[in-house]
């Protein structure tokens, strides 16, 4: 359980997917502007990644590793999750019409979201268990969703503020996110 | 307006160069760019699945159902990368391991997907051809521009690429950490956005 714990809290804090491993960062610059997109994308990321997840756990320890085709990781991986957004979206519209208006156009971005992509790879390249797959994943979605919204936050303060204009937008927009990350980087030697 | 092969390859070193101006494909931009020589690495493994999902993807573009045309641009793009990875671990296996995850993440890099549909699925493959050079050198060129830069100041010195490292500061120098860490990462790109924007853009 000890260890369930700490390697949650290294997957939120410490080696937080977007400002330690640089996973996910075209999201994280374009759905930053406003609070509601941001919480909309935190959402979708948690509900896609542990799915996508598990299932290429699955794939990779059940077909890919059994039939010998491990160099087809990189093509199964990127299907199962294209596919996998494709039918939560539809299930989504059919079961719960108010989340996935919600969702909105995010879920379908999602597929080219790395982070998705990045921690199915981790997951496999750590050799984790299921179970730890399982907390893996649903702890680097929360890390992210947690860094969108507090980036957001902050974001939807600087356009208050007079930035001088070369440094306006993305610009300035990246020089927080680097403050943000020496934030993080305090979390070191914490696990 | 119809331009020319020569310029659909010059347009994406400088007026549409990827990262910086159309701030796509971000994450092996901050990720790799420790040092020149990994940030030159990963360039040129991009340039290599652009150019080969650019020439395919134009070849194939009155055959793909449009109804399906993402999925089966994601298929070809899948392809280049695995062939990539599997050149990398053969010929380049210390930068192989460099790079680690982010060889296999050139699939879900924006700006290859994007070109495939914003320009091979509508262009001729001579044109689709130059289009993926132009961006993939001009991604490499920002990769080794933000990578030389990071490494100089954070270390020191600079190590080309196949080769052996130069110092660049001299003995006195105290690296500055900073630079080569993630944080550093995100700062020294968004003053380099910045610095771009200094400089006007030409039509």
């Amino acid at each position: 359980m000890g260890d369930i714990i700490v390697l949650a809290i290294s997957c939120i804090f410490v080696n937080n997917i977007l400002l330690a491993q640089f996973l996910g960062n075209c999201p994280f610059l374009g759905t930053s502007k406003k609070m509601e997109t941001a919480v909309g994308m935190a959402m979708a990321v948690v509900f896609v990644m542990v799915m996508a997840g598990l299932i290429t756990w699955l794939v990779d320890n059940y077909i890919l590793t059994r039939l010998g085709l491990e160099y087809l990781q990189t093509i199964a991986f990127i299907l199962v999750i294209a596919s996998l957004v494709q039918f939560v979206e539809m299930f989504l519209k059919k079961s719960i019409p108010a989340l996935y208006a919600g969702l909105g156009i995010f879920l379908p971005l999602i597929t080219t979201n790395c982070a998705v992509m990045g921690t199915c790879l981790i997951n496999i390249k750590e050799e984790y268990s299921f179970v730890q797959t399982l907390v893996s994943s649903f702890s680097y979605a929360v890390g992210f969703g947690f860094a969108l919204i507090l980036f957001a936050g902050v974001r939807e303060r600087i356009v208050l503020g007079r930035v001088p204009k070369p440094l306006q937008d993305t610009s300035i927009g990246l020089v927080t996110a680097g403050l943000i990350a020496l934030a993080f980087m305090g979390f070191k030697g914490m696990v | 307006m119809a331009k020319t092969v020569v310029q659909e390859f010059t347009k994406g070193l400088w007026a549409e160069v990827a990262p910086f101006r159309l701030v796509l494909g971000l994450c092996p931009v901050l990720a790799v760019t420790k040092t020149l020589e990994n940030g030159v690495g990963m360039g040129l493994a991009t340039t290599f699945v652009l150019v080969g999902s650019n020439i395919l993807v134009s070849m194939l573009r009155n055959v793909i159902p449009s109804k399906v045309r993402i999925a089966c641009f994601i298929v070809i793009i899948a392809t280049f990368v695995t062939v990539v990875e599997l050149l990398m671990q053969a010929f380049t296996y210390p930068l192989f391991l460099k790079l680690g995850i982010f060889i296999p993440l050139i699939v879900v890099n924006c700006i290859v997907l994007g070109r495939a549909e914003a320009f091979a699925s509508k262009n001729g493959v001579a044109k689709s051809c130059a289009d993926g050079l132009g961006m993939g050198l001009g991604f490499t060129l920002s990769l080794g521009l933000l990578g030389a830069v990071r490494e100089i100041i954070g270390t020191g010195t600079l190590s080309l690429p196949f080769l052996y490292n130069i110092p660049i500061m001299g003995d006195g120098y105290r690296p500055f950490t900073f630079m080569v860490e993630a944080p550093g990462a995100f700062v020294a790109l968004g003053l380099m956005l910045c610095l771009m924007n200094l400089i006007p853009k030409k039509a």
